[in-house]
């Protein structure tokens, strides 16, 4: 056995003794630092004979790797150890539940015409707005009902308070959102192609109605625009909307008097279950009035219905709404009742799209 | 409008059954709302024959009979008296449903005896209210079904009624035979034709009309005429009949004259009672002061312009409404005054309104009935009150004349087809306005005198559409304006208000749609209420004044919520709020209110009241997501419906873009909120948008160089604003300081104990960015040093030591 043999056994051995790191460190000293005795060892080469040195040069240098690297490995072994017996005692209760981030909600009627402007903005329609407190010229004789016509109190209307002296006929709340109609047409000539959503008011209050609900109404005028591109608008629309494969669509004819010939649009359903489906069974849903702008309704937009002809529709949001989601009572939409917001809204970042789809 | 099926086969010749009749009804405008047809609940029913009868063995007033039907003989238990062998009924089978009893029949015992259905009466099968006894037939086969044996022998029992619902352009339609003049042209049958042979006159009227010029624009044309000696007692059957189908009370033979010509031919009609009148009738303006009791037994008070058939007593008929009772026919009326006049709509509509009366005849005249109809309708009517009442009748008297409604539009076949979109020859087209009445001169339409609808090309565009049935039409693609990707649409505040309320739901609100409309006491605490945004005909006193603040509505539901028991509420709504009652005088707003605590109880504590710095970083985070600058100025100068010490306004010079804070106690009183509350308002329209518009970003320039942060504590006075203090230290060297931050602050007692009284002390950190070389100590004590002076210069602060 030679002398480097021992040495090895005895080093290797304290390593393997020390208790904890301090004793390794200890052991690291006596052995590898500076007057440790390897080191020390390392330093009397230098009085050797070359060839001394290199056999015994060699031989230390090698004991010390070994040294080091049992010296490395448990060191390692003990902080392994230590990191153990901490995670043993780090325990925390992962049921418990996280803190608090607040969820709100996006309302159905805000979702909704989301919905639908992202479908139109695909065809090409721009969103128009205009006001909600209405002359009645705006609301009424632009669009072809005259002050006595049996269709304007049909409307239901609200009409704000005159004052004294104000001999104007009185403003209104605008009955349905075609005045925006009108109003985008004088500001943006032929061709147009919008739809105008908001807030309408009709004075009727009872299961089915509310004094306040949401309208969309499209237009579009162009040249040799038809009744059948309406067909199809709507076809595609529905479609895209009720987010199934294939829509029936059925045109009755009736009467509005900003459009001739004018038409309600029914589409085919199925009601079996209790649950709405679109696009099957043999039920007919109305969903919608449309028809083929009046020629007045364009002379009051300013637009020659001698050079430019087409369509108009409209229809209630708050009703599609009901249908695609399957919302039961008008008139908790606007109760604003906690339990209703958070189980008929939407989350933030639901953003309808044409290209991600319109509802998860 | 209600008619029933055989009342229209008076006017069109038709093999069109029932369905087929409905279903062309609807396609052509005509919306069908119900038909009852009594033939779907009697179908079940057929014919059997009392074979034998026998005394029930343990009911006397029972009888067991042996019944011959087509399923063979069955024993039927019987309690009506007229149950005897050879009698010919209807029989109810277990299983069928009987309408007058709402029952579906099981096979029964009754006392002891069973019993396999039922011998019906009339009442049992809703046919009338008899029930003296079961069905007895005159005719029939054993096994033939009921409902066949009444076609062929009593077709009026199972007349099928029609209710459609008439747009407002067709008032031609409020007459059967309107109704029936659409189907012909459709091609479900051939228009009868109207025969009106004139009754010749025997005397002249006692009675003489004129009218006066103050009436003359709006009663155009009266005729009329007496018959004297005619005996008002019921109408005929059929008469009645045909009016109770339809949901009208039978009255007397010439009341009920009076209603058929309304219904039928959309004629209306009025019969004075002559004797009643006084002197010669005048159609004039209702004097200040008259009022007439009219037949629905209600008086009402005329105003001048309201039009009036007066005698030398004054007012007997609102014309064209409602007759008067005084002059009204009774059953002893004998001599009758038959009147037919053509009324202005616009003039019926105003009266009608005004005077809140809703009679079939203001409801047909002011649509518009045919003028041109008004003497046949008067011959016609003579006619059968001739035939049903006997009499003689007078020449017939006249004031004004038919005012001319003739009119021509030309027929573009190619514009049909191309509003259209489909494919309907010229052929077609033109034979379809015949159809209608319309008479053809070339490429010209002349319009029937029924019609008053039709006022332009257009309307014979739709005319032609809706005969050749719009379900024919077939979609065609619209193509896009232009080829490629589509351009975005939205205008930049349209972007921004769907960003903002994204970021409002991200922050945990909830979204609310509340009424535009709210109480008056509620729009003056926030500045609104007045007379200028007041609806003058509101649905409910809570709804009576244009919302000036969106506030009001989203307490009102917090008030609501905590009702319920939420005590934690996150609320908001974008929508427009009023400046006054002028169109256009609305903004588009966002509100956000905060109730409660800020979270649920959780194990880390981190409940805690809502305070106004929620609502500022909301408030903040929003006008972020809508690009609104980072840097703005608050002030203080809040409206009264905040807190005035714990509120703010997030502004650029004197455009306030958002207020944040408290809401004001007595206002979460008087909205019956229980608080805290906190909220924020931001006025998307009022951010600027960017001047320029690119997508391109600034470059980024980041130094190399380490940046150092020094922190400074200042005493100040207690109401000196951190802000103040961060924008004096910002300015001490804005080339060096990229950022300041209040990090700290001490108030109250402790802190005034320390620094004296009406003292505290802010702490801020300010971020140095060296730009060109490292920073020295004594740079940084330069710096450090500037924004000591300058923060003692703006705030009279000092250093805390």
């Amino acid at each position: 056995m030679t002398d480097t043999d021992t040495l090895r056994s005895t080093w290797l051995s304290r390593v393997a003794d020390a208790a904890d790191a301090p004793a390794l460190e200890e052991v690291r000293l006596a052995a590898l630092g500076k007057k440790g005795e390897i080191s020390g060892l390392m330093k009397e080469l230098g009085r050797m004979t070359p060839e001394e040195r290199q056999t015994r040069g060699a031989a230390l240098n090698r004991l010390r790797d070994e040294i080091d690297t049992a010296l490395r490995a448990r060191r390692s072994a003990m902080e392994d150890a230590a990191l153990d017996a901490r995670l043993k005692s780090e325990w925390l209760d992962v049921t418990l539940p996280g803190r608090p981030r607040p969820s709100g909600t996006i309302h159905p009627v805000s979702q909704v015409m989301d919905e639908v402007t992202a479908i139109f903005a695909d065809m090409g329609f721009s969103v128009a707005e205009g006001p909600q407190v209405e002359s009645d010229w705006y609301n009424f004789d632009a669009l072809n009902i005259p002050p006595e016509h049996p269709a304007r109190q049909e409307h239901d209307t609200f009409f704000m308070a005159r004052a004294e002296g104000d001999t104007r006929p009185p403003h209104v709340l605008r009955t349905h959102t075609s005045p925006v109609q009108i109003r985008a047409m004088e500001a943006m000539g032929a061709p147009i192609r919008i739809i105008c959503p908001g807030r309408v008011y009709r004075m009727d209050m009872d299961q089915t109605h509310t004094p306040m609900f949401h309208q969309v109404e499209g237009l579009a005028i162009g040249k040799g625009i038809s009744m059948a591109n309406l067909k199809w608008t709507l076809e595609e629309f529905c479609r895209a909307f009720f987010e199934v494969d294939q829509v029936e669509l059925r045109f009755r004819a009736s009467h509005f008097p900003f459009t001739e010939p004018s038409a309600e649009v029914d589409i085919r359903c199925d009601w079996s279950g209790g649950q709405l489906k679109i696009g099957q069974g043999e039920s007919w849903l109305e969903i919608l009035g449309s028809g083929m702008v009046h020629p007045r309704v364009l002379e009051a937009g300013g637009i020659d219905p001698a050079e430019w002809q087409g369509f108009a529709f409209g229809m209630g949001i708050d009703r599609i709404a009901m249908l695609k989601y399957g919302i039961p009572d008008l008139r908790a939409f606007f109760e604003s009742d906690l339990r209703w917001l958070r189980h008929y809204g939407f989350a933030a970042g639901d953003v309808p799209s044409v290209s991600g789809g319109l509802s998860r | 409008m209600k008619l029933t099926l055989s009342w229209l086969r008076d006017h069109l010749e038709t093999t069109a059954t029932l369905t087929e009749i409905t279903d062309a009804l609807t396609d052509l405008g005509l919306e069908v709302e119900e038909v009852v047809d009594p033939a779907t609940k009697l179908s079940a029913f057929t014919i059997a024959r009392i074979e034998h009868a026998e005394p029930h063995p343990d009911a006397d007033r029972l009888r067991v009979l042996r019944v011959a039907t087509n399923e063979g003989e069955k024993q039927v238990v019987c309690g009506a008296p007229n149950a005897q062998a050879g009698l010919v009924g209807v029989l109810a089978r277990p299983g069928d449903y009987v309408p007058g009893i709402d029952t579906t029949l099981g096979i029964g015992k009754i006392r002891g005896v069973e019993s396999h259905g039922m011998m019906a009466s009339e009442r049992e099968l809703e046919l009338s209210d008899e029930h003296n006894g079961i069905i007895e037939l005159p005719s029939g086969q054993v096994g033939q079904r009921f409902v066949d044996w009444l076609a062929e022998n009593a077709p009026e029992k199972i007349d099928p009624m029609i209710h459609i619902k008439i747009t407002p352009n067709r008032p031609d339609a409020l007459g059967v035979r309107g109704i029936a003049r659409d189907l012909a042209a459709r091609g479900l049958g051939t228009l009868k034709p109207l025969t009106v042979e004139p009754v010749a006159g025997g005397f002249d009227s006692p009675v003489r009309v004129t009218i006066a010029p103050d009436a003359a624009e709006r009663a155009p044309y009266f005729a009329g005429r007496l018959i004297r000696g005619v005996t008002n007692g019921p109408s005929p059957d059929w008469l009645q009949q045909r009016l109770k189908a339809i949901g009208l009370r039978p009255i007397s033979a010439l009341v009920d004259i009076t209603n058929f010509f309304t219904y039928d031919l959309n004629r209306p009609l009025h019969v004075f009672d002559a004797g009643k009148v006084q002197g010669d009738l005048v159609v004039r303006s209702a004097a200040e002061g008259e009022s007439l009791h009219a037949l629905d037994d209600r008086t009402y008070a005329l105003r001048p312009g309201d039009l009036v058939i007066a005698d030398a007593n004054g007012p007997e008929s609102l014309a064209g409404i409602m007759g008067g009772e005084a002059s009204g026919v009774t059953e002893g009326t004998t001599d009758v005054f038959l009147e037919s006049a053509y009324w202005q709509p616009i003039g019926i509509a105003a009266t009608g309104r005004a005077l809140k009366i809703n009679s079939d005849a203001r409801y047909r005249f002011e649509r518009g009935v045919d003028p041109a109809f008004t003497r046949p309708g008067l011959e016609l009517a003579t006619r059968l009150i001739l035939d049903l009442c006997g009499g003689e009748a007078s020449h017939v008297v006249e004031a004004g004349a038919v005012p001319d409604t003739g009119r021509a539009y030309r027929l573009d076949p190619e514009r049909t087809q191309s509003l259209v979109g489909m494919d309907i020859p010229e052929a077609e087209q033109r034979a379809t306005l015949e159809a209608l009445g319309f008479r053809l001169e070339g490429d010209m339409a002349h319009v029937p005198s029924w019609r008053p609808d039709v006022q332009g090309e257009a309307d014979l565009v739709e005319e032609i559409a809706r005969i050749a049935s719009l379900s024919r039409l077939k979609g065609q693609p619209l193509p896009r304006p232009r080829a490629g990707v589509p351009l975005p649409v939205l205008t930049p505040l349209q972007r921004r208000e769907s960003a903002a309320r994204r970021m409002a739901a991200a922050l945990g609100y909830n979204e609310c749609v509340t009424y535009s409309f709210i109480d008056q006491p509620s729009a003056a605490l926030f500045g609104g209420g007045s007379d200028a945004v007041r609806i003058e005909n509101p649905i409910s006193s809570e709804m009576t004044h244009l919302r000036p603040d969106l506030l009001p509505g989203l307490l009102a539901a917090a008030a609501r919520n905590q009702a319920r028991g939420f005590a934690d509420l996150a609320l908001f709504e974008v929508g427009p709020v009023f400046t006054g009652g002028e169109p256009g005088e609305q903004a588009v707003q966002l509100s956000g209110l905060l109730v409660g605590a800020s979270a649920a109880r959780d194990p880390f504590g981190s409940r805690r009241a809502v305070d106004l710095y929620d609502a500022k970083a909301d408030a903040e985070a929003i006008l972020n997501a809508i690009g609104a600058p980072a840097r703005a100025q608050i002030d203080r100068r809040v409206d009264g419906w905040w807190h005035p010490g714990r509120a703010g306004n997030i502004a650029l010079g004197p455009n306030r873009l958002a207020t944040y804070g408290e809401v004001h106690p007595r206002i979460l009183k008087a909205m019956d909120v229980k608080g805290p509350a906190v909220a924020f308002t931001v006025h998307i329209a009022n951010v600027p948008l960017p001047k320029v518009k690119t997508p391109t970003r600034p470059a980024l320039t980041i130094s190399d160089l380490q940046a150092v942060e020094r922190d400074f504590a200042f005493v100040v006075d207690a109401k000196v604003e951190a802000l103040a203090i961060a924008n004096a230290a910002q300015g001490a060297d804005k080339a060096l300081i990229e950022s300041v931050r209040v990090f700290d602050q001490f108030t109250g007692e402790k802190a005034e104990a320390q620094m004296g009284a009406g003292k505290k002390s802010v702490a801020i950190t300010a971020r140095l960015q060296p730009r060109d070389r490292t920073l020295t100590d004594k740079d940084i004590e330069a710096v450090a040093a500037k924004i000591v002076e300058k923060v003692g210069k703006a705030t009279g602060g000092t250093l805390r030591t």
